[in-house]
């Protein structure tokens, strides 16, 4: 079984392209700012998104999924690396060559109730983005906006409502007819679900799915949700401590996770088939994601990797199509043969503790 | 669009409808008590200023008729001078009124770009405004005030710049703090996303979501000012004789405490109701407009 790195498209530049992206902050550090601690936020991501596609990157919290997001959405300079939109590299362009690229990338936030102006209206809010690239004045602005309105399924007349009018999934529709009413060619959804009640969850996903179909952008899709992800994605790269451990097309990526860390996520997500899951043998990670601060020495995993060997504690594994084309891992247990059984593992006990584990199968 | 129309899309009906937020914030205002007496204060005093013309000539000596008590041909009593102490509190509002709106509303004019470009752009400028306004504030108020007065000279337009210079570091500590949290809205982040400018962006996103606390950061630091404007004139730094000030008033009134006490009370009176009219109304726009305060 072969499976393609891009799904819908093979013809012409990606819509995004990302190669070895690293961003670092400075935490704190000490008096006089000598030898600042430095935060490994994203360090060495590379990722494409065809036209039309849609890459879901899941990771849990501090993985560092937000911070790619908003470097691609120019919301912050990468420490290195490069990003390109259709073909053109913007990490080194000033802000003022940054600006007309800006109408063909927009972005969503998680928390619907900080990510609207709430001085403006409505219409207001869903104008700015015409407004600022002078796309259109007048009543043919205000036309765009309505249909816009329309599009996400908010009626015209909540166009002089203000936010606080507005319910969450409300105003998650207003972030989405705003990020959309350029039609961009990439749309960056950093968790647009995330902070709603389930039930309005799905409403949001199935019209992200229907926009994204009728409008044909790609869309970077980040979210900690493994079934939400899953419903939306055509592509899931994984992420863990600033790193993609793996990543491949939607369907192989849930019927053969490889990486470790991806299956104890899938045994971690609750499955629709009771026997099933009472069946499973759940993969239990002990212990934090480490501080970024400090990363581990080689795999970034192996602290709390159940089936880590010594060699993962020294080299870092690189992200490699082991098994085929089309699927990406980087773990020094997958071989071509296939990933490590770790729900066996843990069932059968080999899965002491560290020390012993690195012992025994050294 | 394809899809049935989803739950959350659906408009409450319009009996449901929540009353718009300018009707809520004038009831949530008029159920607090303090705050309608504090704006009763204020207006009351605003008017004696507005119409002090009518209640007499503030200058008008009457040696007949020196240091009389209150009395219902004189109201307030008289001075050493004979003039009317109605007029003359009346006029004194004027002065302290104007001294303080006026040096407020020059330092918020100084304060709100200073606070913008350092909360927004951090780096060096934040550096230097912060260490600058550490600097000044470890003066208390009234000495800058008073050190300022003293080097720029007595008179009504050099009290409204001394009282307006000494209560710029407060503003903008508070400016530039309001607009560090502001800054890290998301809707601030989509803007600049949208390619939005830097003026625009603290034009439309930041100042606008700041109004509310500078509103009552300004009533409150009136009161502030208007005592400070009775000090100068008490010590003689400020409004010059024969225009009356309430801080000139109380400063004449010392040598006669015992033969004219009334000279001392009305005065004090008028500086003590007027700043507690404008920290109640202050009190009262905080508890109305700013979220963070949960009373």
């Amino acid at each position: 079984m072969t499976s393609v790195p891009q799904v819908r498209s093979q013809a012409g530049p990606p819509v995004l392209d990302v190669t070895d992206l690293s961003v670092h902050f400075s935490a704190g550090g000490r008096l006089l700012g000598r030898g600042r601690d430095v935060v490994r936020a994203v360090d060495g991501v590379s990722l494409r998104i065809g036209q039309g596609e849609v890459l879901g990157l899941v990771g849990e919290s501090g993985s560092g999924k937000s911070t790619v997001g908003r470097a691609v959405a120019g919301l912050l300079r990468p420490t290195s690396g490069s990003i390109s939109l259709g073909g053109r590299e913007i990490t080194r362009l000033s802000r003022s060559q940054m600006r007309p690229l800006r109408r063909d990338v927009h972005i969503v936030f998680q928390d619907p109730y900080s990510s609207l102006n709430p001085r403006m209206s409505i219409g207001a809010i869903v104008a700015e983005p015409l407004r600022q690239h002078g796309v259109a004045r007048g009543r043919e602005r205000d036309r765009q906006v309505d249909s816009m309105l329309a599009k996400v399924g908010l009626r015209a007349q909540l166009r002089d409502r203000y936010p606080h009018e507005l319910s969450g999934g409300q105003r998650q529709r207003v972030g989405l007819a705003r990020a959309l009413v350029l039609r961009p060619r990439l749309f960056v959804a950093d968790e647009p679900v995330s902070a709603l009640d389930v039930s309005v969850q799905a409403a949001i996903l199935n019209l992200l799915t229907d926009l994204q179909e009728e409008m044909g952008f790609s869309c970077l899709f980040i979210g900690h949700d493994l079934s939400v992800v899953e419903f939306i994605s055509d592509r899931i790269a994984v992420m863990y401590l600033g790193k993609i451990v793996e990543a491949t097309t939607r369907l192989r990526l849930f019927e053969q996770p490889q990486h470790p860390y991806t299956q104890a996520l899938f045994s971690a997500a609750p499955l629709p088939d009771p026997p099933l899951q009472r069946g499973r043998v759940r993969i239990v990670l002990s212990g934090d994601l480490p501080s970024p601060l400090d990363p581990p020495s080689g795999c970034s995993f192996h602290t709390r990797c159940p089936v880590a060997v010594e060699r993962c504690r020294s080299d870092e594994p690189a992200l490699t199509e082991v098994t085929g084309p089309g699927h990406a891992v980087a773990c020094h247990l997958v071989d071509e043969h296939g990933p490590p059984d770790v729900a066996a593992a843990v069932a059968a006990g080999t899965a002491g503790t560290k020390e012993d584990r690195v012992h025994d199968q050294a | 669009m394809s899809g049935p129309a989803p739950a959350d899309a659906q408009v409450p009906a319009p009996l449901l409808e929540p009353p718009r937020r300018r009707h809520r914030l004038v009831r949530r205002f008029v159920r607090r008590r303090l705050a309608v007496l504090g704006l009763v204060l204020v207006g009351a005093f605003v008017t004696l200023a507005l119409f002090s013309p009518l209640l007499g000539s503030a200058t008008a000596q009457d040696f007949a008729n020196v240091m009389v008590p209150p009395s219902w041909a004189h109201p307030l009593g008289t001075d050493d001078l004979g003039r009317s102490e109605l007029a003359r509190t009346a006029t004194g509002a004027r002065v302290s009124l104007l001294a303080g709106v006026l040096s407020t509303a020059l330092a918020l004019a100084m304060a709100i770009p200073i606070g913008l470009v350092a909360g927004y752009y951090r780096g060096w400028a934040d550096a230097v405004v912060t260490r600058a306004t550490d600097v000044m504030l470890a003066f208390p108020f009234l000495i800058l005030a008073v050190g300022l007065a003293a080097i720029l000279g007595a008179s009504l337009r050099n009290v409204v710049l001394a009282l307006g210079l000494s209560q710029l570091p407060g503003l903008v500590r508070v400016i530039r703090g309001e607009v560090l949290a502001l800054r890290e809205q998301d809707y601030v982040a989509a803007a600049v996303a949208d390619g939005a400018r830097d003026v625009s962006i603290m034009a439309r996103f930041i100042l606008p979501n700041a109004m509310s606390t500078l509103i009552v950061q300004a009533t409150v630091a009136i009161p502030g000012a208007i005592i400070g404007e009775a000090t100068l004139s008490f010590l003689g730094l400020g409004v010059q004789p024969p225009t009356p000030s309430w801080g000139t008033m109380l400063s004449a009134a010392q040598g006669f405490l015992d033969q004219a006490p009334w000279l001392a009370v009305f005065p004090g009176l008028a500086i003590a109701l007027t700043t507690l009219g404008f920290n109640l109304l202050g009190d009262g726009l905080r508890d109305v407009l700013d979220p963070r305060s949960t009373r």
